[in-house]
């Protein structure tokens, strides 16, 4: 009994965590339309950022510095946020194509970095010696993993709420009129660039929270963690749940990690010993057709965007 | 460093066949294609399987062409190859983008190709294993053009070399003196333009499936000659493949042909100064580069 608990508390806090990360996304995709092909790279600049931070002092690479822990987990969003920064500075005055390709580009040379920099981060060996914070106090068993899971359920529920807010605002407004006509924002006067850019900077700041969290929650990262794999899964998760719709990213996310932990458990239960092997190949297929599937048949997703239309236009 | 400079030009000649279809592709249907490695992927292990049937059915085409590994069977199975994988490169557009493209959700054909790339490279996985493939297992010896510095060229990059250039002047030839080509260049200025001056948009868009397939997959079969093909060779050459559309300029095909050649030869000389392991974030900062000196590349031109 504890253990299906104990399983169901580790299942929801990852696919709470995720769920932070499709908002973070929603907001770049969803209600902008901005393209995030790294999604992987800001989520693991926040994972990184926050252990090399808070962590206690490691030989043979940069960290140690022990940081309080919010200051860290602030510390890790920063670094995604910089990082967006500079991508979107050189790319969102351009066509979308550069967007896409160049954050997808950031994602494999932050994952190269990461592997072979040992100086930096420990190189494959990953960043160790990061104490979970209140560990002295919670211990290491139940009562901690329940005590984060209601904190990662907060901050979820802290930064679902904040999005609405802002999707419900004139800036959020804003966001749409530039992804549905680019001109049209312009000729009244306000400067797309500046508010994509501003857009795909805060949605990278939540997806490096949510690779903070991560990284505290398993208090180790490592290049294993960076894979493109989550981009797609994380993508997997927005479209199925609808794109535009912040509580749609959530469903999606806690459907999709419940589909993926599910197919790998079958896979690896059920499946022949011969074909172990290529059960991540399977889970890939399977995760492409999602993909692909759903923008053939119900590219609006699960749950779709619902446009609210604040003024009527009167009928004379 | 001589060496380094061979080694990139060889490297160059596979990426640039590899931009060329996908400028054509972006320039064209205006999105990003990330599944366009995957028809590398595709041409090379169709080139593999048709190899072996070809030797099967007529063992005296098994025979070499003079000090290159390459038989007389392989250049039959890379001309199927070119075929067929030019005509999965117009079923894969039916069947997905297509689809997606009419249903006026242009920015979502990214996500289609992505979603497209891992189904084809996870089943090319399944079918034929995640262990390497050679087309030839004879070793083949170097030949030494200087011992000191000691210099080494194998007979196939050679041959892989001056097969993409004369490909190259080929699709030259046919986009700057037929009407084809005319047609193509049109519809790339201006799609509604073209149609009324009776160019048929379907049949144009088929056509640059096919040649960027053909080219994808003339340009997988000399990656596998040069290395080995293996089914993530699609996830290693989507980068340095898009690195070249964007230094050349996105939709230029001249463009692409030089962005593959620096791409290259950016990526074998970096090894002088950077540890190997390093290697696959250099078409990114080339990118970077770019972005900052001269955002539409060296040919591109600014268009929304």
């Amino acid at each position: 009994m504890i253990g299906t608990i104990s399983y169901l508390v580790f299942f929801a806090t990852t696919a709470s965590i995720l769920a932070i990360a499709v908002l973070g996304l929603n907001l770049q995709w969803g209600n902008t339309g901005l393209f995030n092909g790294g999604v992987v790279a800001f989520f693991g600049a926040g994972a990184y950022g926050t252990l090399i931070l808070g962590g206690t002092p490691q030989d043979g690479h940069l960290g140690g510095y022990g940081l309080f822990y919010p200051l860290a987990l602030l510390g890790g969003m920063a670094a995604a946020g910089v990082m967006a920064w500079i991508v979107g500075l050189l790319t969102l005055r351009l066509r979308h194509d550069y967007l896409a390709i160049a954050t997808f580009g950031v994602a494999v040379a932050f994952e190269n970095l990461m592997r072979n920099a040992e100086w930096l981060a420990g190189g494959a060996k990953g960043v160790r010696g990061f104490e979970r914070p209140l560990r002295d106090a919670l211990g290491d068993g139940f009562l901690y993993n329940i005590a984060f899971f209601i904190t990662v359920l907060i901050i979820l529920i802290t930064v679902y709420l904040f999005l609405e807010r802002l999707v419900a605002s004139p800036f959020g407004r804003l966001l749409r009129a530039i992804r549905e006509d680019e001109e049209a924002a312009s000729s009244l006067g306000k400067s797309p660039s500046r508010i994509r850019l501003t857009a795909f900077i805060t949605g990278s700041v939540i997806l490096g929270l949510a690779g903070g969290l991560y990284g505290t929650f398993y208090a180790f990262v490592s290049p294993q963690d960076v894979l493109p794999t989550l981009t797609f899964q994380i993508w997997a998760m927005l479209i199925v749940g609808g794109a535009g719709n912040n509580r749609g990213a959530i469903f999606g996310a806690f459907l999709i990690w419940g589909a993926w932990t599910a197919s790998g458990w079958a896979l690896s239960r059920f499946a022949p010993v011969e074909a172990q092997l290529y059960t991540g190949s399977m889970q890939f297929v399977l995760i492409g057709v999602v993909i692909v599937g759903m923008l053939m048949w119900r590219p609006q997703g699960l749950l779709p965007e619902r446009l609210v239309v604040s003024q009527r236009g009167s009928k004379e | 460093m001589i060496q380094n400079l061979i080694d990139g030009v060889l490297t160059g000649s596979y990426l640039s066949l590899g931009a060329i279809g996908l400028t054509l592709v972006m320039h064209i249907l205006r999105f990003a294609n990330f599944s366009h490695a995957e028809l590398l992927s595709l041409g090379a292990y169709a080139a593999l399987v048709f190899d072996a049937l070809v030797t099967a059915l007529a063992p005296v085409l098994a025979t070499k062409l003079g000090p290159l590994s390459l038989t007389y069977a392989l250049l039959f199975a890379i001309l199927i190859s070119m075929v067929l994988t030019g005509l999965s490169a117009v079923l894969i557009d039916r069947l997905v983008f297509k689809r997606v493209r009419e249903k006026g959700w242009e920015l979502s054909m990214v996500f289609a190709s992505f979603g497209m790339a891992l189904i084809i490279r996870n089943v090319i996985g399944l079918i034929f294993g995640l262990s390497p493939e050679l087309y030839s297992k004879d070793i083949a010896f170097a030949m030494i053009l200087s011992r000191d510095p000691l210099i080494l060229v194998k007979p196939d990059q050679v041959f892989v070399l001056v097969a993409a250039l004369a490909l190259m002047f080929v699709l030259h030839l046919i986009l700057s003196r037929t009407t084809f080509g005319y047609a193509l260049r049109a519809v790339a200025e201006n799609p509604s333009l073209a149609q009324v001056n009776g160019v048929n948009l379907a049949r144009t868009v088929m056509a640059v499936w096919l040649i960027g397939g053909s080219l994808a997959a003339v340009a997988g079969v000399f990656y596998g000659l040069s290395h080995q093909v293996i089914p993530v060779m699609g996830r290693d050459l989507v980068l340095p493949i898009f690195a070249a559309t964007i230094v050349g300029g996105i939709g230029s095909v001249y463009g692409a042909v030089l962005g593959g050649f620096i791409v290259g030869i950016a990526g074998n000389l970096a090894l002088v100064v950077l540890p190997s392991g390093y290697t696959p974030s250099i078409p990114f900062m080339l990118i970077l580069i770019v972005l900052m000196i001269r955002p539409h590349g060296l040919f591109g031109e600014a268009r929304a």
